[in-house]
């Protein structure tokens, strides 16, 4: 019999790994085994990410800074793939992970001043807020555009290959960005010289309005990775025991000279795009009721409660902490002073050329603004 | 010493940095085995292996994204793009992250890269092969852009743009790859960045132009002095930051200017050029700007040396600057 035309007929989706059951029990098969004070660690800084989102979207009602974009609902994604990563890896965010940042070492005030623009803002105020940069502890600076970091992280440990290093990068992105050119490109080069990038796609549901069927017709984004030649891996995003479980196998994966790994990790994004967005425009509130159910923080609250690692007054003191740090944080970046005006020319160039001299006198001896967005 | 021609000199400024500094790598489309496709990377994958000179999948944006992240890791990678009209998909990464890399991680993340590309017409290669895009790149705060026109400053310039600190467009004009020959010293030597270089010196008219169109340049300021016009001509070879102090003393001399480029006119860098004159020169002039360019149009294939401002259009450009 003639063979027919070739059809493409792609396997059931591949599961999602889950580690934490609705019981308190872990999975065995993908038990990362962490101890009980890294489970705790972790839970703090969950708490600590979502305490931050609530204070800096207050503020930013309040008319403070200018703008944040959130983590609420993923931070067991953000915070648990973060936590797998070697001192040594290097991570490439997108724009919703400063508590991963956070995490890996920034410092709050840092972070803060990135958020007023301030004179101590390491990028002088030259960014929106969240758009800060950690060289010290592996973290690359932020940028708006949602896929350009991809192929810079996959550049970035190719090159620590042909330097003969050990160093894997693992890349944040959401759902969105696997449409642009950079997923394509990154996946593919990285497929095609083995190199070690974890790319870790936070599946959150919506790019601002456009819901993931808008994205993409394939029922998973974890099946792409089968086009470059990849593993490509379902998890549960609010679980961060497989997190952590699926990016450790991907670093190994790695370190083994196996090259990437995707990773698709199903989360929600519970609250807007940004302070500029009002997903009420766009989604139906009861949508939110079942992952309210699975929320990440509550997940590992109940698990670390019935452990006994954890109770009420953990839990406030720990809020009471951060309130505390914030609030400092926030009086000193509030009274800091905006960035000179020379700050405008500096780092265009390593040294400013004849015409970037040329407009900074001009600037400096002309008319000052009007106080800004009075 | 020894003649070379532009691809032979490029090669050695290429062979010359790899070999000094394991930071360096070569990455494109077909740069590896075949030595790419003007041959100027030809012999490298030989000597440095597959690791050093690489050869890509045919994707201009993964190739300079993927530099510029080898570039934040600390890496000194070469890229060469095939043609400068295929550089498109990558002006996202050049634009928004490699020309801004150093100024929004407020100097923590400088991108160094250079990025090597064929450009120019009259080779008959239409549209897709013949462009001249600098002035699209110039416009980008944070890039240098070098255009030589002989062997002796393409690999001068070369070894320069691979020891700068900043991110560089390095455009070949391919019509003179083989054409321009040259006396070019072995071993390691430097053309400065922002220097232009007076190849004829005159009183009558300044032109300005680059790469390829210099020797159009040349040959109509040969034939203007037959005529009794004398033409100052000065080789930009790095076209941004641009040497205006050269310029703007040899104006100021001549009080006449003539700007020649192969690009389209408007927005092109001729009408940068003239405008940093006139706001410098303006009480010195004795004539109005003139821009020899190519047209507002696509490049066109059959007719493409009307497109070009060749010696025949520039010859009555110089003529009636000096007369007017």
């Amino acid at each position: 019999m003639p063979e027919k035309t070739a059809t493409y007929r792609s396997d059931e989706p591949a599961k999602v790994i889950r580690v934490l059951s609705d019981d308190g029990t872990l999975d065995p098969r993908h038990d990362p085994k962490l101890s009980d004070q890294e489970v705790t660690e972790i839970y703090r800084w969950m708490v600590t990410t979502r305490q931050l989102d609530e204070r800096l979207v207050a503020l930013q009602r309040q008319g403070r800074i200018g703008f944040h974009v959130g983590s609420l609902g993923e931070e067991g994604a953000i915070i648990g793939s973060a936590f797998a990563m070697r001192k040594t890896d290097w991570l490439f965010p997108c724009y919703r992970e400063f508590g991963a940042a956070l995490m890996r070492g920034l410092g709050l005030q840092t972070f803060i001043d990135n958020m007023f623009g301030n004179a101590n803002d390491t990028v002088q105020g030259r960014q929106m807020p969240d758009h800060y940069t950690c060289r010290e502890v592996g973290w690359c600076s932020v940028s708006s555009p949602v896929g350009t970091q991809i192929t810079q992280a996959v550049g970035f440990s190719w090159g620590a290959k042909i330097d003969g290093k050990d160093v894997a990068s693992l890349v944040y992105f959401g759902d969105g960005a696997t449409s642009s050119s950079d997923f394509h490109s990154g996946m593919n080069f990285a497929g095609v010289f083995k190199v070690p990038t974890v790319f870790f796609c936070r599946n959150n549901g919506w790019a601002i309005s456009v819901p993931v069927e808008r994205q993409t017709a394939t029922r998973t984004f974890a099946e792409k990775a089968a086009a470059y030649g990849i593993p490509g891996v379902r998890v549960d995003g609010n679980d961060v025991f497989a997190v952590v479980s699926v990016v450790r196998e991907a670093v190994r994966r790695g370190e083994q000279g196996l090259g990437p790994t995707l990773i698709e990790a199903i989360t929600y994004r519970m609250g807007g795009h940004s302070t500029s967005d009002d997903p009420n425009r766009y989604r139906a509130t009861d949508e939110l009721k079942p992952w309210a159910e699975r929320d990440p923080l509550e997940r590992l609250r109940q698990y670390l409660e019935r452990r006994k690692l954890w109770d009420d007054r953990a839990e406030q003191a720990l809020i009471a902490d951060i309130d505390q740090r914030f609030r400092a944080a926030v009086a000193i970046g509030e009274k800091t002073p905006p960035p000179p005006l020379e700050s405008i020319f500096e780092d265009v160039y390593e040294k400013p050329p004849w015409h970037l001299q040329e407009q900074r006198a001009e600037l400096l001896r002309g008319p000052r603004a009007p106080s800004p967005h009075s | 010493m020894s003649q070379m021609n532009m691809v032979q000199a490029i090669n050695e400024a290429l062979r010359s940095s790899m070999r000094r500094d394991k930071r360096v790598v070569v990455l494109g489309e077909d740069v590896g085995k075949v030595g790419g496709v003007f041959r100027v990377t030809a012999g490298l994958s030989e000597e440095f292996g597959e690791e050093r000179v690489i050869d890509t999948p045919l994707s201009e944006n993964g190739i300079v994204g993927c530099a510029v992240g080898m570039a934040l890791y600390g890496m000194v990678p070469v890229v060469e793009i095939q043609f400068a009209d295929f550089i498109w998909p990558a002006y996202d990464q050049i634009v928004n992250e490699l020309a801004k890399y150093r100024y929004r991680s407020g100097g923590e993340y400088p991108a160094k890269l250079v990025i090597r590309t064929p450009v120019g017409g009259g080779i008959r290669g239409g549209h897709y092969h013949s462009q001249h895009p600098e002035a699209a790149f110039i416009h980008v705060s944070g890039l240098k852009v070098v255009c030589p026109s002989n062997p002796y400053d393409a690999k001068g310039l070369l070894l320069s743009a691979i020891q700068d600190p900043d991110p560089v467009l390095f455009f070949e004009p391919k019509r003179v790859y083989r054409a321009a020959k040259g006396e070019v010293p072995e071993g390691d030597y430097t053309v400065p960045l922002e220097s232009a270089r007076i190849v004829r010196p005159g009183r009558h008219v300044t032109v300005l132009a680059y790469g390829a169109m210099l020797y159009e340049a040349l040959d109509a300021a040969e034939k203007a002095s037959e005529k009794g016009v004398e033409a100052e001509v000065i080789d930009l070879r790095t076209l941004w930051p641009v040497d205006i102090a050269t310029i703007v003393t040899s104006v100021k001399h001549t009080g006449r200017l003539v700007v020649v480029h192969e690009a389209a006119r408007t927005c092109g860098f001729g009408a940068e050029l003239v405008s940093l004159v006139v706001e410098r020169c303006f009480y010195h002039l004795e004539a109005p700007p003139v821009r020899v360019t190519g047209f507002d149009t696509p490049f066109p294939y059959t007719l493409e040396m009307e497109y070009m401002p060749l010696s025949h259009r520039i010859l009555p450009a110089l003529l009636d600057s000096a007369r007017s």
